[in-house]
């Protein structure tokens, strides 16, 4: 057990656990933020994706103790209603169906169109690429990708 | 107008006092974290007046509406209410729609599958607005002594126009709770509907991008633990030892133990598991805890021998028997080809097939095969649990509450009073969570540990649970006169271990002689539900063959299947063939149409489909064009034909799902199994598909008609296996025979 002394959302919280606990458990059952999740464990899926210094990041490999000092972001820390751009795009395209993976899709776009604030058709397909929908509202995400980079 | 006899909706109107005005019975504070939607502009009301199971008005006009279906993702807790609101006569934005709780007291079939949610909730839903509407009307005529016929509604207000006077719903909704409910009910028609054929947004949209605690994996209970599961690594194995001495010591753990799900004499239900019911189970206070301690379990297994269970399923009771061995993909290869030869289990026949064979000048013979496939819901398998002596609160993933609910009451031995679930929005369905096993699983460990407990499915425990959908092959026979017409058809189609035929279907009726056998093949690797089941095989097998039929008799596909449609229609042959040939046919003459099917495009590689099932009617062109010797799916069209839609954008994005689906599964999806054991374990194995491997766009036409909802979660899915295939012939002049498709693809293409 180690004493950690995270930025989370802009809160500093601290946590004392194994020092290999994935930043997703760390957030889903020690903070309490669930928003993220746990799709596959391996980082194939990408549900778990949070931004570390705002860089997107599938958080169930990562150790806890691998975070230092980056600020880690999570879907519940985009924005307060969620009037985040990405967000509403994604309620004006109403992507979802069963909803388990938007999370993780919506933070992938979000860092996405920070470094690409204009993608191109085939520049948002590729970004979204590792963040799996199993309902296939991939056309969906495209869209909203699309419309938040115009706005 | 017509009216409706409140007597089909008894049970809503049941007043249960001691949950008026919206009490749960259950701890759960199901509000806690979430912020009000857009579309609750009114503030929440003093009180709330019960009008009947689904419907409460508060006193100042807001309105609660109860999804009675289980969600996942098939937007039903936007659709549901959506009929109810156009009954009742209200103002969508002034809506707030909570999830039921599984009551089957006052709500009838809550069952999400079968694409029948809205099919059979649509007449329900319609009298239960309709109804309280009447009962508001009626407030509203004793209140200002003037006759019923004279009042009027519109979008939550009551008028009585001969002397000018108003109110508004949420003022004379107390009055309205008190009176008696009318025996019979006008409802409106189809053209007066304003909500219903109007798009609304997901009511839970705001909730899903922010992230709010919806799903019962992000449930969490003071005192709860967390509970994992470890089950034989291969169908036909079960425990035969348990060291758990490592395990227990490992930090954060509470209990090791093993726990039987079902009693070895228990009678089976449709939707009860036939996989593994003796697990090991691990319990501690986190997940990464408990996740890593299942791994220092020392686990002896050991062989099954043959046995029995008894199934009382769709089908009636029967005794089924699970073999022992430790089963192969090979072998199911091997033994499906050894059956495809033998004659099968008649189960239609037309004419004189055989004679019909025998006379012919030319036989056309191609066989069809799909692998098993894993449903792999985003949200791994899970359930919460909170079992005392006294009560039981189950909240977890479920489409079908009310088989597990007697599973439930057999198994922990409790009255079903006693045992509430609570509806959970589920990450995923497809079918696999009909079967409730995570919830007597957890039940079971919650009981035994006397403390709440959150069962966790690690992916792996996920894919490899079982449950799967079945293997399957089938051998289409064509029998041609010497002019090159169509004498004879004949199906015989198999598979591991159930049979995926729909003997009535098209082609059946179109054609004088006709022939369809079936045959099943016995094997311990458990098999469920998944989405369209059956159809998501037969329709990919069958418009492949058409496709192929059409090229040899030299006639386009769709005018090819029009012709045998025509027939259909005209001179049926047989009796019960199962679809009306003009709904058919609608559905092919719209996507050809839209389309511009008789416009072809260079380099377009087109693929035509269509399909009959769960009530409902698609045909489907798939275009596809080769970049970088890959096939690249430029555009589906789709034409449907479901009746009424109820929320056309949210019935848009279901269909676009069901066609990514089934491009997915047909080009990836496959599970093997080497010696009883899965070989697919996790999405790095498992290929699903991705967002640069879907259709860059897709078109779907709904037909506009007044026909009561049909089925839609399903019907876009089967057909599209076949409109790929056949776009891969055109791409490739190569035909597609076995699934996974993408095994046929390895070579490349030329550009």
């Amino acid at each position: 057990m180690a004493i950690f002394n995270l930025n989370v959302n802009g809160k500093k919280t601290q946590v004392d656990l194994d020092p290999a606990t994935p930043v997703l458990w760390v957030l889903r059952d020690h903070l309490n933020l669930v928003g993220t999740k746990y799709g596959c464990g391996i980082a194939q899926c990408g549900a778990c994706t949070i931004h570390l210094d705002g860089v997107a990041t599938r958080s169930c490999l990562l150790p806890v103790a691998a975070v230092g000092n980056k600020a880690i972001t999570t879907i519940e820390g985009l924005s307060e209603n969620g009037d985040h751009p990405v967000q509403k795009a994604w309620l004006e395209h109403d992507v979802p169906q069963c909803g388990y993976c938007q999370a993780g899709q919506i933070m992938t776009a979000v860092a996405f169109l920070k470094n690409n604030p204009h993608p191109s058709d085939e520049e948002i397909e590729t970004a979204m690429n590792g963040n799996l929908c199993r309902c296939g509202t991939y056309l969906r995400i495209r869209a909203a990708v699309k419309t938040a980079s115009k706005s | 107008m017509t009216t409706v006899k409140t007597t089909i909706n008894r049970r809503s109107f049941i007043k249960v006092t001691s949950l008026a005005g919206g009490g749960m019975m259950l701890s759960f504070n199901w509000l806690a974290g979430c912020k009000p939607t857009s579309q609750e502009i009114l503030a929440l009301p003093k009180e709330w007046f019960e009008l009947n199971s689904y419907i409460k008005i508060g006193e100042n006009g807001a309105v609660t509406l109860m999804s009675p279906n289980p969600e996942f993702g098939s937007n039903v807790k936007t659709s549901m209410p959506m009929i109810l609101a156009e009954e009742l006569d209200i103002d969508w934005k002034n809506v707030r729609v909570e999830q039921a709780d599984f009551f089957p007291e006052r709500f009838e079939r809550q069952f999400t599958g079968g694409s029948q949610a809205i099919r059979q909730g649509w007449k329900i839903l319609r009298t239960a607005g309709a109804t309280a509407r009447q009962m508001m009307i009626r407030a509203a005529a004793q209140t200002w002594n003037v006759p019923v016929e004279e009042i009027t509604t519109e979008a939550g207000t009551l008028q009585h126009l001969p002397s000018g006077k108003k109110a508004g719903y949420g003022e004379l909704a107390s009055l309205a709770a008190t009176l008696p409910v009318p025996e019979e009910v006008p409802l409106k028609k189809v053209k007066d509907f304003k909500i219903i054929g109007t798009s609304r947004k997901n009511v839970d949209g705001l909730k899903i991008v922010t992230g709010k605690p919806m799903f019962s994996l992000d449930h969490t209970q003071d005192g709860m633990l967390v509970a994992m599961i470890a089950h034989p690594p291969a169908f036909g194995m079960k425990v035969k030892s348990v060291d758990d001495t490592a395990a227990r010591a490992m930090p954060g753990i509470k209990d090791v133990f093993t726990i039987k799900t079902l009693a070895d004499e228990y009678e089976r239900n449709g939707f009860d598991t036939t996989s593994f019911t003796e697990l090991v189970v691990v319990a501690g206070n986190t997940t990464w805890e408990v996740m890593n301690a299942k791994k220092a379990l020392v686990i002896e297994w050991e062989k099954i021998s043959d046995s029995h269970i008894v199934v009382n399923g769709w089908g009636g009771k029967q005794t089924v028997r699970i073999p022992a061995g430790l089963e192969s993909t090979a072998g199911h290869k091997a033994q499906m080809a050894e059956m495809a030869k033998k004659p099968g289990k008649v189960l239609r026949k037309d004419g004189d097939p055989e004679a019909a064979f025998k006379r012919a000048a030319k036989v056309i013979e191609r066989t069809y095969s799909a692998p098993y496939l894993a449903h792999n819901t985003m949200e791994p398998v899970n359930c919460f649990a909170r079992v005392t002596d006294e009560h039981a609160e189950i909240y977890g993933p479920i489409q079908a509450p009310e088989s597990i609910m007697q599973t439930l009451v057999a198994r922990l031995g409790m009255p079903k009073e006693k045992i509430h679930i609570k509806l959970a929005r589920m990450g995923g369905g497809f079918g696999q969570r009909a079967y409730g096993h995570h919830m007597v699983e957890a039940a079971v460990i919650s009981q035994k540990l006397k403390a709440p407990v959150k069962l966790v499915y690690t992916r792996e425990d996920d894919m490899t649970y079982g449950i799967y959908r079945p293997t399957y092959t089938a051998t289409y026979r064509a029998a041609l006169d010497e002019k090159n017409q169509l004498l004879a058809f004949h199906v015989k189609a198999g598979g591991i271990p159930e049979t995926p035929i729909h003997p009535n279907r098209f082609p059946a009726g179109a054609i004088d002689h006709y022939l369809a056998e079936s045959w099943s093949i016995e094997s311990n690797i458990t098999i469920g539900a998944f989405r369209a089941p059956r159809s998501n095989f037969m329709a990919g097998a069958e418009q492949s063959f058409l496709d192929e039929l059409a090229e040899e008799l030299g006639k386009d596909p769709i005018e090819f299947r029009l012709e045998l449609l025509d027939r259909a229609k005209t001179n049926p042959v047989g009796e019960n063939n199962d679809y009306d040939p003009d709904r058919y046919a609608g559905v092919l003459k719209l996507v050809r149409e839209k389309s511009k099917w008789q416009e072809p495009q260079p380099n377009i590689h087109r693929g035509v489909s269509a399909y009959f099932c769960h009530n409902s009617y698609v045909a489907e062109v798939l275009d596809l064009v080769i970049q970088n010797k890959n096939p690249v799916i430029q555009k589906v069209y789709a034409a449907v034909d479901c009746g009424i839609v109820v929320n056309p954008d949210a019935a848009a994005n279901m269909g676009e799902g069901g066609i990514v689906d089934g491009i997915g599964n047909a080009l990836y999806g496959e599970m093997t199994f080497q010696d009883g054991v899965p070989q697919k374990t996790n999405f790095d194995t498992y290929r699903m598909i991705r967002q640069v491997e879907a259709p860059k766009s897709i078109e779907i036409h709904f037909v506009e008609n007044e026909t009561d909802p049909t089925g839609l979660g399903e019907p876009l899915f089967p057909p599209v296996f076949a409109a790929l295939s056949n776009a891969l012939y055109k791409a490739t002049q190569k035909r597609f025979y076995e699934q996974p498709f993408i095994s046929g693809l390895d070579q490349g293409f030329a550009d």
